[in-house]
Order: C-alpha cells, then sequence, then structure tokens
C-alpha cells in the first residue's frame, strides 16, 4: 500500500521533475561553470578557472544600472496606473461594461510585443509626439532612445499582468465590509486606506512581483525604443553571447543577475512575511 | 390600525421617524411612503417576506440608501442627505461584515479609532475591553476572525455596533446564519443586551417567530409598504386584513356573509350554513368578508356527542393529524367551508376523546373567536 502510493507520488513527480532538471538545472549549471571560464580565441568558451570575469562585471554597469533603476521604476509606475484601472473594472463598472472593458485590457496580447513595441518607436519618434509637442511651442523634445521611452515601454507592455492580480483582489473584496465601515463613522477615502487598500494586498503584492521579476530579465523593448543607449542586463547578455561570442564574461553576468534577483526576492518576501505577519489573506507572493 | 401618524407620540420620545419616505431602484418601487415613529428605547421589528421593503426601510435608516421622496429623521433632524458615516446609528449586518484583516479587538475599537478628534489608546482600549466582556468574549480580543464560531463572530458584529453608543442599533436578520438552537440562546442575549444598555433596536427579519418573541412592536410590511404596525399580541389577535393574519401565526380563513352587526361584533353565515359570531372590524359594511379564527381557538368532538346548544358546530371529516408532544394539529375537511385547521392541547385530547384520520367530528366555534378581516390592498 505505502509502497504503492509512494511509487504513485514519484510518477507524478517524475515529468516536471525532469523538465526542471533537464532545461533549468542543467543550464544552471553549465552557466555557473562557464562564467569561472574563459573566452577561447575564436570566441565561445574555454575551459578555466578564474574569477577574471566576475573582476570585470564593473565594464556592464551601465546595464545594471539601467535595469536596477528602470525595473522598479517601471513596476511602480504600471502599479500606480494598474490600480485604478483594475479598481475601476472590480468595483466601479456595470458588469454589462466589465467583460468587454476585460477583454480590452487583453487584447494588445493578441498581437506581439516586437510590433506594438515598434508601434511606440514611430508615436515618441520624430515625427510623433515630438511633432505634436513642436505644434504647441515645445521644440527639439527628443523622446525615443531615452530612459523615458523605454519606461514608457515597458509599463505598456506590463500593465495586463499588474491589473489582472489586482482586480482578482478587488473582485473578491466584500463590499458589506466597506458599508461597515462607512456605518461606523469612516468617510469613504478613509475607508480605501483602511479597508480596500489592505485586502487587495495580496493582488498589489503578486502583480509587483510578476512585473519586477519579468521586467529584470527584459531585453526587447530597451533594444527597440532604447536604440542601444538605453540597455538593460537582458542586452548585454544578448551581445556577449550572440555578437562578441564572450560567453564565460556572458556567463558571469547571467550569474551576477541571478543573484541579485535572488537577493531582491528574498528581501522582498521578508517584507512581505513580516507586514502579514499571522494573516491567512495575504499571500507571500 | 395602521399607524400614518404618531401625533400622541411626543417629540421627546420619538427617535427617528419615516416620512412619507419612498425609494425607487430604476422602475422598482422598493419602498412606498413609508410612514412610521419609531419610539426611544423600544425594540422594534420589521417582519416580512424577501422583497418587501424592510431591508430598504433598514438601509434608509442607516443611510446607505436616501430616499427618493420623503423623509428619514433621527432626533427630529432630517438626515435623509447625510452619509451613513455621520449618522448615529450603528448595524449588525446579516453576514456579520467583520473586517478579516483585523483581530477581534481591532474590529471592535474600530468605530472608537474613526473618532475625530481621536480618543486615547487607554481608552479605546478599556472601551474595548468592557464591549467584549458584554458579549462574553473577554479572552478573544487578540484572536483572528477566522477563529471564531459563527455565534462568537455575530457577538463580535453586535460588540463592535454598542461600542459606539449609537442612537439606534440596527440588525439586519442577524439570525439567519445561526442554528435553531443557538438562535434561540443569541435571541435571550440580545433581549437581555437591549434591556440593559436602554438603545433602541430595530430589527429586520422574515422569522415571525423571532419577531413574536423579541419586539415591543411590529412593523408588518408587503410590497414596499406598511401593511399593519402593533404589538405581538395586538398583531396576533387582531389581524387587520388575511396578509398579516397568514404571515402572524396561523390562522384559517374562510369566507363568510355576514347578516347583523352589532357593538363590535358581527354574526356570520359561513359556506355551510353555520353562524358564528365573531369580533366585526370597525366601520365595516361589507355583506361579504374572509373571517379568520386561529387553530387553537377552536375545538372538535366526535359527531356522535350530543352538542351544547349555542356553541356553533361545522361538521366535517379528520384528514390528516400532526403529533407534536403538548399538541395535536388536526387538519379538517368541511364540507362548504373547506379546510380547517385545530390545534387541541394535550390534556384537552385526554378529555374529549383524539379523533382517527377519517372520523366525524364537529369543529366547535365559541362565540366571539374570530374577526373579520379587511381586504388586502
Amino acid at each position: 500500500m505505502a509502497m504503492t502510493q509512494t511509487r504513485a507520488r514519484a510518477l507524478l513527480l517524475t515529468p516536471a521533475a525532469l523538465w526542471y532538471a533537464a532545461l533549468l538545472l542543467l543550464p544552471l549549471a553549465v552557466v555557473l561553470i562557464f562564467s569561472f571560464g574563459e573566452r577561447s580565441a575564436i570566441g565561445g568558451y574555454a575551459p578555466g578557472f578564474t574569477l577574471e570575469q566576475y573582476a570585470n562585471l564593473p565594464a556592464r554597469f551601465a546595464a545594471f544600472r539601467n535595469t536596477l533603476t528602470l525595473a522598479p521604476v517601471g513596476t511602480v509606475a504600471a502599479l500606480l496606473i494598474a490600480y485604478p484601472l483594475a479598481y475601476f473594472l472590480a468595483i466601479k463598472v456595470t458588469p454589462r461594461w466589465k467583460t468587454m472593458l476585460l477583454v480590452l485590457v487583453i487584447v494588445p496580447f493578441w498581437t506581439s510585443i516586437l510590433i506594438r513595441s515598434y508601434a511606440w518607436v514611430f508615436l515618441l519618434g520624430g515625427h510623433g509626439l515630438p511633432a505634436l509637442l513642436a505644434a504647441v511651442g515645445l521644440e527639439d523634445i527628443r523622446l525615443l532612445n531615452t530612459p523615458f521611452a523605454v519606461l514608457v515601454g515597458i509599463v505598456y507592455g506590463y500593465l495586463p499582468l499588474m491589473v489582472f492580480p489586482i482586480y482578482v483582489a478587488l473582485e473578491k473584496l466584500d463590499l458589506r465590509l466597506l458599508e461597515a465601515a462607512a456605518d461606523l463613522g469612516t468617510p469613504p477615502w478613509r475607508s480605501f486606506l483602511q479597508i480596500t487598500l489592505p485586502l487587495s494586498m495580496p493582488g498589489v503584492l503578486t502583480g509587483s512581483m510578476l512585473v519586477f521579476i519579468l521586467l529584470m530579465g527584459e531585453f526587447l523593448i530597451p533594444a527597440i525604443l532604447g536604440g542601444g543607449k538605453v540597455f538593460f542586463v537582458g542586452n548585454a547578455l544578448v551581445d556577449l553571447f550572440l555578437q562578441s561570442r564572450n560567453w564565460a564574461f556572458g556567463s558571469a553576468v547571467a550569474v551576477a543577475l541571478v543573484i541579485i534577483m535572488l537577493i531582491t526576492v528574498a528581501v522582498y518576501t521578508r517584507a512581505v512575511k513580516r507586514f502579514g505577519a499571522g494573516r491567512d489573506d495575504v499571500g507571500i507572493m | 390600525m395602521t399607524e400614518t401618524s404618531c401625533a400622541h407620540v411626543s417629540a421627546k420620545d420619538t427617535v427617528a421617524e419615516f416620512a412619507g419616505a419612498t425609494k425607487r431602484f430604476g422602475a422598482i418601487l422598493a419602498a412606498d411612503r413609508i410612514d412610521l415613529s419609531i419610539r426611544r428605547g423600544e425594540f422594534l421589528s420589521f417582519l416580512g417576506p424577501s422583497g418587501c421593503g424592510k431591508t430598504t426601510a433598514l438601509r434608509m435608516l442607516a443611510g446607505f440608501d436616501g430616499p427618493s421622496e420623503g423623509a428619514i429623521l433621527i432626533d427630529g433632524q432630517d438626515v435623509s442627505a447625510v452619509p451613513a458615516h455621520m449618522r448615529p446609528v450603528n448595524m449588525v449586518f446579516q453576514h456579520y461584515a467583520l473586517f478579516p484583516h483585523m483581530t477581534v479587538a481591532q474590529n471592535v475599537g474600530y468605530g472608537l479609532r474613526q473618532r475625530r478628534p481621536r480618543l486615547s489608546k487607554s481608552e479605546i482600549a478599556q472601551k474595548t475591553d468592557k464591549a467584549l466582556a458584554t458579549v462574553r468574549l473577554a479572552e478573544f480580543g487578540t484572536r483572528r476572525i477566522w477563529e471564531l464560531s459563527g455565534g462568537q463572530q455575530q457577538r463580535v458584529a453586535l460588540a463592535r455596533a454598542i461600542i459606539n453608543e449609537p442612537q439606534i442599533l440596527l440588525l439586519d436578520e442577524p439570525m439567519a446564519a445561526l442554528d435553531a438552537k443557538l438562535r434561540g440562546e443569541m435571541q435571550r442575549e440580545l433581549l437581555e443586551l437591549q434591556r440593559s444598555l436602554n438603545i433602541t433596536f430595530v430589527l429586520v427579519t422574515h422569522d415571525q417567530e423571532e419577531a413574536l418573541s423579541m419586539s415591543d412592536r411590529i412593523c408588518i410590511m408587503g410590497k414596499g409598504r406598511i401593511i399593519q404596525v402593533g404589538s405581538p399580541q395586538e398583531l396576533y389577535d387582531r389581524p387587520r386584513s388575511r396578509y398579516v393574519a397568514d404571515f402572524v401565526g396561523k390562522a384559517n380563513i374562510v369566507a363568510g356573509q355576514i347578516d347583523g352587526r352589532q357593538s363590535g361584533m358581527a354574526q356570520a353565515i359561513l359556506g355551510n350554513g353555520t353562524t358564528v359570531i365573531l369580533r366585526d372590524l370597525p366601520g365595516d359594511s361589507r355583506q361579504t368578508a374572509e373571517i379568520a379564527v386561529r387553530p387553537e381557538a377552536l375545538s372538535i368532538v366526535a359527531q356522535d356527542l350530543p352538542l351544547t346548544e349555542g356553541i356553533a358546530a361545522i361538521p366535517a371529516r379528520v384528514t390528516h393529524r400532526t403529533f407534536l408532544g403538548d399538541r395535536i394539529e388536526y387538519l379538517l375537511m368541511a364540507d362548504g367551508v373547506g379546510q380547517l385547521q385545530v390545534n387541541a392541547p394535550r390534556q384537552a385530547g385526554g378529555a374529549l376523546g383524539e379523533h382517527k384520520v377519517g372520523s366525524l367530528v364537529h369543529v366547535l366555534w365559541p362565540e366571539g373567536t374570530g374577526l373579520v378581516l379587511a381586504d388586502d390592498t
């Protein structure tokens, strides 16, 4: 009996275990090993054991700086735009419109992010917004290939990922709690801070984590809207692996990114745990 | 008997008033010209089936729904436009609506923390402890809401409301989610609480037993209107219409031809020709009317026994017999009259003999029992 149970459990886990072992752990191990190696004369990887690649990390300081500023700023910007939208969708809109508006939030996903980012190239390029601004007297404003352009791109691209977890959390909110708060003497704006916001925190935390982690690895949007001037760690990796073919240094950059991410997630998880101490209605992630 | 005004009650004794309060939701008329004075310190129940307007009335009092027409007055002030958070009333919600992200004590102290200027922390803590002790949850302050049973949650909701010392405590079907045994206990506790706090309680319920056992006055509602207001006993003994007679307790309702009226009494001939004497409806002059009589006011004797002169007797056949411990409920079919229910207490049953299904009996209708009903409006 116990034997068959163990076997059944093993069978359930085998596909996932094989998948992760082959496609996550193995490549991760390879990257870790490569990061201590050297670039061979013709590019690629030459075996060795040196910390030289790690010592060389400051050469890619700009990529880390851009990623570590634009990812958090982008996450916060997405949150500030997504929350009111999710609130509107979950609480204020009539059921008749709700479905349609929710579909509208998803519709952009039907087109590739590549194409949508190119659209922004035209919007932010010389004949787009700057031309419009010039018409009202604001000459010589350059938007494309600036951090602002990248920020606009990432917030635009990742907004639905922020909207949906918050929407789901707010959708579950029992509106009678707001009536109870009003009944007990709380004006509406205060009951938002005391009731709505705390009870929607699981959605806020999930959405923020989702967007932040994905932004840390982003490379497409900076490549298109940053024009080689605003690049992320992701762009550095593409460059090191595919163009300059310095796999060893590329691996060291990748390992550094993973470590930064692990530390961030750990700190975040601890903060959330403290915030939600003893609560069962706030998820860690 | 419907109270359209309470001129005899002075303003000092009136804590709140509905003055022609009407509420429309689109095309739906949820409350239709409600006029009612709520007396200070009384336990008033709004009773009626779902959709009768009782919850709308409560929500207008709480401030969640403003009246479309008419006004709501609290302490003589028109509060129709005053939002819920500025009204001196508190509510115990049907499903309690406790804040899941707060402890029991934080829930109970919530109203006090909303006061501006702020109360001191020690004052809030002290009042919270007192309120928790009042509902017998003194040891539960640090618990989380989901750790409590339904009955405990209900007491937290009660404490969270009464801590604010409201002018009126509103209770929206507070017992609906509790099982029968707990409900009885909570009803007693609620009554004791009301007496000790001396706060006006306004209860909304669809449970007539609950309304009868707890209320000083009951306001029976239907289709958004007040049908009848009165003490439980008045409503039970003198229902004005079929709607009230049916809703409060059980009633036999039969058709009658009225062929004589004198000093508050009416003589009516039933469909089978039996003549009964019953209480008249003041001011009524109809020839035909519906007549109500309570099942416990009637009694049964076997048909082969001699009848006493002067007591109306309706020949009938027993169709159902339900033993209920303290009484036996008989359903009978009487030709020309229709179905009748008679509740016979046990000791009487022993004395007069019990009746089997199918046996032929006389249903006895003592003089002065039952009353003439008004047409349902």
